[in-house]
Order: C-alpha cells, then sequence, then structure tokens
C-alpha cells in the first residue's frame, strides 16, 4: 500500500510537472508581456530596460529553468498585474473557488442522490422519465447560458438574489447551482443505474423474502453497494468542476482562481497564471487519486498494486 | 455512464423476452433496443441536418445582412414587423445574426472534432498496439493534459493562437485529441490480444496492415460515438470561449459573442440572452442524444 501511494504520488508530481512546463511553453508563445506592462508612449529603451528588469529578456531555457527553479522553492514570482507574490495571489482567491466547488457538489449530491434513487425505485415510471429527461437537460444546457438565464429570471426579473459577487449566502445560490446543474444531471443518471443493478442482486431478494422493510433494504444493501460508482463520479466531477469554475466565476463576478485564470492570461500576467494552474492541477490530480483510494476502502476486492 | 444504462436496458428486455421465449428472443431484444433509442436519435440527427441546411443556406432564408444594422430599428421585439426574431443593440436582425452565427458552430463542430479524432485515434492506435516505452510516455502526456482543466488550456492555446475561427478550431482540436487517444488506446490493447489479430500476426503480416483492416474497423464505432458526444461539448467550448473573448470577435456573429454582447441588455432585451443560448443548448442536446444511441448501437460489448 504504501509503495503503490508513493508510487501514485511520484505519478502525480511528474504529472503536475509536465502541466506546468506545457502551460509555461504555451504562454511565453502568447507573446511578451512587457508591451502590455508600460505605457502605449514607451521609448524602446524603455521597454528593453524593463523587459531585462523583468528578466523577459533572458533566451527561454534560461526562463524556464529559473521559473522551475524558484517553483521547487515556492516562489512563483510576483503577479505583473498585482504586483504581489503570485503565491499569495492565488492561495487569497483558493478559498473563494473552494467554497464555490464545495457548494455545487453539495447540491449535486444531496438532490441527484434521492432523485437517482427515486428513478431507480420507480424504474420505468413518470418519476424515472421525468428525472432521466431533467438529467440529460441539466448536461446539455451550458452553464455560461444556464447562469445568465438564472440571472435573467432572478434578479432582473423578480428581484430575489443579487448579481454577482461574494460574501452572503444569498450570492452563493446561483453560481453553485449554475455550476452544479451538469453534476447534477450525471450524480441522478449514475445513481439511478448502480441503484438498479443492486435491486437485481441476490441478496437483495434474500433480504426481501426474509421480511427485511423496504427502507432497510434500501440503505442496509442497495446504498451501500452502489456508493462504488458513485463515489467515482462525485470525485470525476470535481475536476470537472475547478475547470467549469473559470465560466461560472466570470458571470457572477466571484472572486475565485477560475477568474483568476482568465484575467491573467488576458493580462499576460504569466507568474499569476503559472501558481493559479499550479494550483488547479494539484488540486486535480489530488481528487483523483483520493477517488481511487476512497474506490478500494469501499469495495475491499480492489487492490492496489 | 449511459453505458451502464444500456447495459441495464438490455438486462430488462432480455429477461421479459426470455419469458416469451421462442428463437425470437434475440431479434426482439435487438427490435426493441432499437426502437428506444433509436426515434430519439434519429430525430436529434435530423435536427443537426436541418441546422446544417439553414447554416449553409443563411443567404436563401434570410434576406437581411448580420453585420449591419439599422439603428433606428434597435432593441425590437420578436414579432416586430420585418424582424422575426427582433434586433439587437444595433438594430441588426437577430435571426440572420443566428443563421450565420450556426455557421461557426457547425464549422467547429465537425472541423475541430475531425481533426481532433483523426490524430487522436491514430495515435491510440500505435501506442495502444505498439505498447512499451512509447505507450508509457505518450500515456503519461495524454493524463497530464487530462489532469489540466479543459477550460484552462484551451484558453490559454487561444491567447496563443489569437482570435478567429481557425485558432479556434486548432484550439479545441489541441485541448481535445486526448480523448480519442485514450479511448482507441484501450480498445486497440484489447484488440491486439484478439485471436484474428494474432493470427494475422503470425501470418507476418505488417503492422501498419493489421492496425488498418483489422484493428481500426473494430474501434471505429466507439469513435464515431465519442466525436458525436465531442461535437456538442466543443460547441458548447466554442461559445463559452467567443463568450469570455478569446474566440469569434464580433462584429462577425457566433452564438457565444452574440450572448456576451446581448448580456448586457438583459434588462431591456431578454431575446438577445435567451436565443442565442437556446440554439446552443438544443445542439449540444441533439448531439448528445445521437451521441448516446451511437454509442450503444457501435459497441460490440452493450450488444449482449
Amino acid at each position: 500500500m504504501t509503495r503503490y501511494l508513493a508510487g501514485r504520488l511520484a505519478l502525480t508530481f511528474l504529472t503536475v510537472f509536465m502541466a506546468l512546463s506545457f502551460m509555461f511553453g504555451v504562454l511565453h508563445m502568447a507573446g511578451d508581456p512587457v508591451l502590455l506592462l508600460v505605457p502605449v508612449d514607451s521609448s524602446a529603451e524603455h521597454i528593453e530596460r524593463m523587459r531585462v528588469q523583468w528578466g523577459f529578456a533572458d533566451p527561454l531555457w534560461v526562463q524556464y529553468g529559473r521559473f522551475v527553479w524558484r517553483a521547487c522553492q515556492g516562489d512563483f514570482g510576483t503577479s505583473l498585474k498585482y504586483n504581489l507574490p503570485a503565491l499569495s495571489l492565488v492561495l487569497e482567491r483558493l478559498p473563494a473557488t473552494a467554497l464555490l466547488t464545495f457548494a455545487s457538489i453539495l447540491f449535486a449530491v444531496v438532490l441527484g442522490l434521492p432523485l437517482g434513487i427515486l428513478a431507480a425505485v420507480r424504474e420505468g415510471r413518470l418519476a424515472d422519465r421525468l428525472s432521466n429527461v431533467g438529467s440529460v437537460l441539466g448536461q446539455s444546457i451550458p452553464s455560461f447560458w444556464l447562469g445568465l438565464l438564472l440571472i435573467l429570471m432572478f434578479s432582473v426579473t423578480l428581484g430575489l438574489l443579487p448579481t454577482g459577487g461574494m460574501g452572503t449566502l444569498a450570492q452563493l445560490v446561483m453560481p453553485a447551482v449554475t455550476l452544479g446543474l451538469y453534476s447534477l444531471g450525471r450524480v441522478a443518471k449514475l445513481t439511478r443505474s448502480s441503484v438498479l443493478e443492486v435491486l437485481r442482486a441476490d441478496y437483495v431478494r434474500t433480504a426481501r423474502a426474509k421480511g427485511v422493510r423496504e427502507t432497510t433494504v434500501l440503505v442496509r444493501h442497495v446504498l451501500k453497494n452502489a456508493a462504488i460508482p458513485i463515489v467515482t463520479i462525485i470525485g470525476l466531477q470535481m475536476s470537472g468542476l475547478i475547470g467549469g469554475a473559470i465560466v461560472v466565476e466570470t458571470i457572477f463576478a466571484w472572486p475565485g482562481l477560475g477568474r483568476l485564470i482568465v484575467q491573467s492570461i488576458q493580462f499576460r500576467d504569466f507568474p499569476a497564471a503559472l501558481a493559479a494552474v499550479f494550483f488547479t492541477a494539484v488540486t486535480v490530480s489530488l481528487v483523483n487519486l483520493l477517488v481511487d483510494l476512497l474506490y478500494g476502502f469501499l469495495n475491499p476486492r480492489v487492490v492496489h498494486e | 455512464m449511459s453505458d451502464a444504462r444500456a447495459q441495464q436496458g438490455g438486462a430488462v428486455r432480455s429477461s421479459a423476452t426470455a419469458e416469451l421465449g421462442g428463437g425470437h428472443s434475440i431479434e426482439c431484444r435487438r427490435w426493441f433496443r432499437l426502437s428506444g433509442g433509436a426515434v430519439w436519435g434519429i430525430a436529434a440527427g435530423l435536427y443537426l441536418l436541418a441546422e446544417v441546411v439553414v447554416a449553409v443556406g443563411a443567404p436563401v432564408f434570410t434576406s437581411a445582412n448580420p453585420l449591419t444594422g439599422n439603428l433606428e430599428h434597435r432593441l425590437l421585439p420578436p414579432g416586430s414587423p420585418g424582424y422575426l426574431l427582433g434586433t439587437d443593440q444595433l438594430g441588426r436582425d437577430v435571426l440572420a445574426r443566428m443563421l450565420y452565427g450556426a455557421r461557426v458552430s457547425l464549422v467547429v463542430g465537425v472541423v475541430a472534432v475531425a481533426i481532433a479524432g483523426s490524430f487522436g485515434v491514430l495515435v491510440g492506435l500505435i501506442i495502444g498496439y505498439r505498447g512499451g516505452w512509447l505507450d508509457k510516455i505518450v500515456s503519461q502526456l495524454v493524463d497530464a493534459q487530462l489532469s489540466f482543466p479543459f477550460m484552462a488550456l484551451a484558453l490559454s492555446i487561444a491567447a496563443v493562437l489569437g482570435a478567429g475561427l481557425g485558432g479556434i478550431v486548432v484550439t479545441l482540436a489541441i485541448s481535445s485529441w486526448v480523448l480519442y487517444a485514450r479511448l482507441v488506446r484501450g480498445e486497440s490493447l484489447v484488440m491486439r490480444q484478439q485471436e484474428f489479430v494474432e493470427a494475422a500476426y503470425a501470418l507476418g503480416v505488417p503492422a501498419r496492415r493489421i492496425l488498418l483492416r483489422h484493428v481500426l474497423p473494430n474501434v471505429l464505432g466507439p469513435a464515431i460515438a465519442l466525436a458525436s458526444l465531442e461535437a456538442g461539448r466543443l460547441i458548447v467550448a466554442e461559445s463559452s470561449l467567443s463568450f469570455l473573448g478569446y474566440g469569434i470577435q464580433p462584429p462577425i456573429p457566433a452564438w457565444g459573442n452574440m450572448l456576451a454582447e446581448g448580456k448586457d441588455y438583459m434588462a431591456r432585451a431578454w431575446w438577445l440572452t435567451v436565443l442565442p443560448g437556446l440554439a446552443v443548448s438544443l445542439t449540444c442536446l441533439s448531439t448528445t442524444i445521437l451521441g448516446d444511441w451511437l454509442t450503444e448501437l457501435f459497441d460490440p460489448r452493450r450488444r449482449r
């Protein structure tokens, strides 16, 4: 187990390193940020001086080596836009995205799980069909449109919820729903199919034959065994949510990592973009690792080698 | 996810038809299964076909210019005389912009998917069949890219390649080829151990011929199904990028930038927010339904 974990962690490290290197190359291909930083009427000498000062005059491999060396020491440089250490900028934005992602997954699970179970228990009936149609719809509506529709309905027309920002619970509702709806569809659909599968198992028939109450059968036998794929999909959704947050945070002016990524790429703020991407890649990789470990825990038949 | 559902659907029906008994059960089952997803799948396909027709033949369906408007006719609601779907903040005909905007989505859905699909399938075939160090390295790269949020990747590549249709198509192709590579790698790993492939190998058939004649036809079905699902996802991604200002730039109409411009007039002109998004959603919905059906149809494991 320890060996497995060490191997997985090494792979995670490698993955993050490759992602970061790729991002470094791509961003530097996007062009010189110095031109965006200096006033429009700057002289050529001034631009050149700034380029040297910020380290953009060195060959790319020198810049890359310096970046890797400093990143290993936890220094991602200074944000060009905010003139703050990129790392602290990211750490400042991290809780907002964590809150949003957590609220979305909570929304998806709290609604998706019962919906899926209901659909499975009432297979083929109206509730099942409605929830099926709902989950397909939920997966097809692009988040940016859903967000705008919610704003149109609840902020502009009804005046019930604020259009954006962060601070109150009311401000969390629409971003979380927008981000979570896709996952809600996935969770509901997968819960339905997992529960259906278990409902046909011999031990469920046996339990029913013994006269165990239906609720007990559902909780004890069905849900416990249906949990494995459900946990997996929740984990997979987490990584999707972190990416989806980029769009949703922009719509609702949510001060998180996603918005920082959009802004820093727009502004060619390399240090901030790389630091933000580093944290997203690390989070996604760790969540995936956690899901795999949890999988083994829930299903003892899975052996990690 | 849909595969699990399909499997169960198959299981239910097989027990039902088994009770009916007789040698018809297999035929019945196949017919039943087809009739369920097929109706929706074909309907979705027809909708997409209709969209292609109106996008290609946009000048036939509307005489209005999507780029120039009449400022005296700003923000007219749908149903106004001469403007079936109303006008936008510059007095441009929304219907015309929607029809011409469909071209962007369709080019993305077809060209980006074709590039990503053919490259990904090729890579997947080779690494899956060859195995060894090449497979290890490429698979690791694929995993690295997959652990990266799709939008962050697309945004940064789009920043390099610049705005415009060509840039967007290449951006989305680079961001999505890994999915095909991963899928086909798995399938081709399985295929490698099949007896007919081993037989061809034993007979001395060259690797390229084995891949093209024996492995490729067997992995193509799942790849096509994935391509259909991906078409919808990439169309949504293109409109998201255009919405964020990284994709198609105004005044060229694309559903995403129409939404981005229209959202500022939300309180006065709901149609500028509702209509382009509805078009994106319906397109994505159709490709999803079509893709689910194709997945069901093509995957031999799900036919049992």
